[in-house]
């Protein structure tokens, strides 16, 4: 901590410096720099300004892109090469997954086609148990943590496994743990009703550990069979956020609550900061799946490829809508599929 | 994975600086590398393409500066070109004639709309106006209920009702004309460019309301998908410019130039926290810099310029040079600091910062000053002006008195001292010694070129005489030292 307050003195000391020698220059020390506060108007000369809105109408065209590339025979060429890029990178991807399959390609068998080598390929990245855990050990509650950023869905999501828990016969016990965002109680609550699970909520700004554990408590005394936290969404880069969440996590594990599925729920839209996010919550929540929102719009999703391959986190469920249903398995070989426009 | 473009670029063009000018093979292997940066960021591939073209364009033939290497030609080229795509100027609200002037948020699910609805209501409010705000989100469970509590913590009265949303947006301007509020933002459910239906329904409301301006909300970790969904709402509603989201997540944000690329219409605000204040005008140049990992230099001038007395700092500027710093200084720039913003908030503008560096930076507050202001005030005036004479009992007073540990006093005393040392060395034209600083004077140079400023000469002078430093050393050496003094610094956990 005070390296950072040094280093903040130290950057100003070198504006200092920089200022006066800009000052020195001139033989005196120059006044404040008036810059334009608040920038001149656009919308009228919109057209004259470079843009790359011509782009506009080349979009679209990587979907049906892989049947073209179904009919490369052979060897993958130039264009071939190119092909599998645009989807690739498009899809979300990433740069590193998308290169190491490209080199891939040379070394491919001449039996297969271009598009089954690259479906191998992100396929084998995708090889893992996606089973949930629904029980605890001996006289325990099961808890599903659910975290993540802001804006993912974890809120909808926890509906969405409520109703799919309660339809298995499990008695489902929401716990409103995101006290920091206006209403957010209130939006699982209108969920618990939708789902006729029992909600635990307490006030805004109230002790996100403190809701939760009462929950495990109720839980525990009324033996439900399932408890659902939800989590303030907090953005991956902040200690101070994570550590918060470290701590929801050690008391929803305290007896008799047992944290058997933490899930990070992943906006599909989102592109390589989600690889961050991963990263960062699987150190601090100790991540066991992800749910992967939103797959019901254009985007694709691509990075839990490079998410599955260097973390190791397995995607257990997807999100495809706003009903109450609109929640599925993971398949690897229908999301590769989709990813691929096939 | 994608630090600080600048640095690769200046190296892989290193070889070229006798050359007068460019060649084709040299442009094809810095702009490979442009492209793949950008790609990092979550720029579009269409759009990256596009500009990396631009760029292109504009690099060829055209003679190297003198006062520039050509990676630092080249990195200008890319940092001019994002400038000018990401708007060159903003948007400036003009108030409708004839009050209200309706404002129309639309966007994706869980991309900010509700909270940003609330900033942008308290934004208006700071004007001097007299915002109204419509919750038309009838989709999401709560939404409404979001929206007036964030309404009631601003003082700015919510509009709605359960009928639906079109109904909703329209009793809504209607009751603000009645009551004489002049600015209307309706807030409207998340939905996907590919559900005509709410698409539709978005279009309704939009011809009802007749907004003066339609913006696109958008969160700033978006993917390749920002494309397609900016393309469909704008050919929907006709944006008249982008609100971005969620700029304090430490994404690259390559988003806002896909989206920008493609819709062509100005990024407007930006948001960049969790807090109500945290909104602010879009500013291109800095957007650019943030994508290029070159950090936010010009806003810390801008706010070392706007906060710090020219007189203090050209006399703090020689004491320091001439090696004369007491703690005394240090206490009145911390106090300078603090006038300038958020210190975590400064950090994070600084180029060339390590992970840990940023790291150290998130979970830096503001408290923490007073932890290092409590240690120095509790030391005596004589202590201040020459702290070699504290010793070990005059420590564990210190420590005492600030209701901190001696580790702690040992720390700020070893940096204090670290810090002294090479400022003095500046001063002598010597290299500093510390990790990043270089990058600091390139980057500074780089901003006020942006800025459209002549270079000063003396920031030129300074930075020949870092890199002539530089030189000195073996490279290997210079990374060396910066990895040994990476080792030194306070782990981020230690608070």
């Amino acid at each position: 901590m005070i390296f950072a307050v040094i280093g903040a003195v130290t950057v100003l000391a070198l504006l200092l410096l920089a200022l006066r020698r800009r000052s020195r220059k001139s033989g005196r020390v120059q006044p404040v720099r008036a810059r334009a506060a608040m920038p001149t108007v656009l919308v009228d000369d919109v057209a004259q300004r470079p843009s790359l809105a011509g782009l506009g109408s080349k979009l679209g065209s990587s979907r049906g892109v892989f049947d073209r590339l179904r009919t490369v025979a052979g060897a993958p060429n130039r264009e071939s090469l190119a092909i599998v890029e645009e989807v690739l990178l498009r899809s979300d991807v990433g740069v590193p997954l998308t290169t190491e399959i490209l080199e891939s390609l040379g070394a491919m068998d001449s039996g297969q086609s271009v598009l089954e080598h690259v479906r191998a390929a992100l396929l084998a990245n995708l090889q893992r148990d996606r089973s949930v855990t629904t029980t605890a050990k001996e006289d325990h509650v099961p808890v599903w943590l659910f975290v993540g950023v802001n804006g993912v869905g974890k809120t909808t999501t926890i509906g969405k496994l409520a109703q799919q828990q309660q339809g298995a016969g499990r008695r489902v016990i929401l716990a409103a743990g995101d006290t920091f965002r206006a209403a957010a109680a209130e939006q699982l609550n209108q969920w618990a009703e939708r789902t006729g699970a029992d909600i635990v909520r307490a006030s805004e700004g109230a002790d996100p550990g403190s809701v939760i554990h009462d929950a495990i408590g109720r839980a525990h005394a009324r033996k439900f069979d399932l408890v659902l936290a939800d989590t303030a969404g907090r953005r991956a880069n902040s200690t101070n956020l994570l550590d918060e969440l470290a701590k929801v996590r050690r008391i929803a594990d305290r007896t008799p609550g047992e944290v058997v599925e933490t899930f990070l729920v992943l906006d599909a839209t989102t592109g390589q900061n989600a690889l961050v996010q991963a990263k960062e919550f699987l150190a601090s929540a100790g991540v066991t799946g992800i749910v992967l929102t939103k797959l019901d719009g254009t985007a694709r999703g691509g990075i839990v490829v490079a998410i599955e391959r260097e973390l190791g986190i397995p995607v257990k469920y997807i999100g495809v809508g706003e009903g109450v249903d609109d929640l599925l398995v993971f398949e690897p070989t229908a999301f590769v599929d989709s990813l691929l426009g096939a | 994975m994608f630090d600080a473009l600048s640095d690769r670029l200046e190296k892989i063009t290193a070889g070229l600086r006798s050359r007068g000018r460019l060649s084709d093979a040299d442009l094809d292997i810095a702009l490979g590398d442009v492209r793949q940066a950008l790609l990092e960021a979550d720029v579009e591939l269409s759009v990256t393409n596009a500009f990396t073209a631009a760029v292109r364009e504009r690099l060829q033939g055209e003679a190297l500066s003198q006062s520039l290497s050509p990676g630092q030609q080249v990195i200008k080229a890319v940092h001019e070109q994002l400038v000018e795509v990401l708007g060159g100027e903003a948007l400036k609200i003009t108030y409708a004639s004839k009050p209200p002037t309706v404002i129309l948020l639309a966007g994706l699910q869980g991309a900010g709309k509700t909270t940003t609805a609330a900033k942008l209501a308290n934004w208006f409010k700071q004007q001097g106006r007299n915002p109204y705000l419509i919750a038309a989100d009838l989709q999401r469970p709560a939404a409404v209920e979001q929206l007036r509590v964030l309404g009631r913590s601003i003082g700015v009265d919510v509009y709605s009702d359960s009928s639906n949303p079109i109904d909703v947006a329209k009793k809504g301007l209607k009751e603000a004309t009645r009551i004489g509020r002049d600015v209307v933002i309706i807030d409207t459910a998340g939905r996907l460019s590919i559900d005509q239906e709410l698409m539709n329904e978005v279009k309704k409301i939009s011809k009802v309301t007749d907004p003066d301006y339609t913006f696109l909300v958008i969160d700033s970790v978006t993917g390749q998908d920002a494309v397609h969904t900016a393309k469909a709402f704008h050919d929907t509603l006709a944006l008249s410019g982008i609100i971005v989201t969620k700029l304090d997540y430490d994404a690259r944000g390559g988003a806002v130039l896909s989206a920008r690329g493609v819709v062509g219409r100005p990024v407007v605000f930006a948001a960049t926290g969790e807090k109500i204040t945290d909104f602010d005008l879009f500013y291109p140049d800095r957007m650019a810099s943030r994508i290029l990992g070159m950090g936010d230099v010009l806003t810390l001038i801008e706010q070392a310029e706007r906060n710090v007395d020219p007189e203090v700092a050209a006399a703090q500027a020689s004491r320091m040079m001439s090696g004369e710093f007491t703690l005394d200084d240090f206490m009145s720039q911390l106090n300078q600091i603090r006038k300038m913003g958020s210190l975590g908030g400064l950090m994070k503008m600084m180029p060339g910062m390590s992970k840990e560096m940023r790291n150290a930076a998130n979970n830096v507050d503001d408290g923490q000053l007073n932890k290092v202001e409590a240690i120095i005030q509790s030391m005596t005036k004589k202590e201040r002006q020459n702290p070699v004479i504290i010793d070990g009992s005059r420590r564990t007073r210190i420590a005492r008195g600030s209701g901190s540990s001696v580790s702690a006093v040992n720390q700020l005393l070893n940096q204090f001292t670290q810090m002294k040392k090479m400022m003095k060395q500046m001063g002598g034209g010597g290299a500093p010694q510390m990790p990043g600083m270089g990058k600091i004077s390139g980057a500074v140079a780089r901003a006020q070129m942006a800025r459209g400023a002549e270079v000063p000469a003396g920031l030129e002078a300074l930075n020949a005489g870092l890199q002539a430093g530089q030189r000195t050393n073996p490279p290997a050496g210079g990374r060396n030292n910066k990895k040994k003094k990476g080792g030194r610094v306070t782990p981020p956990k230690q608070r």
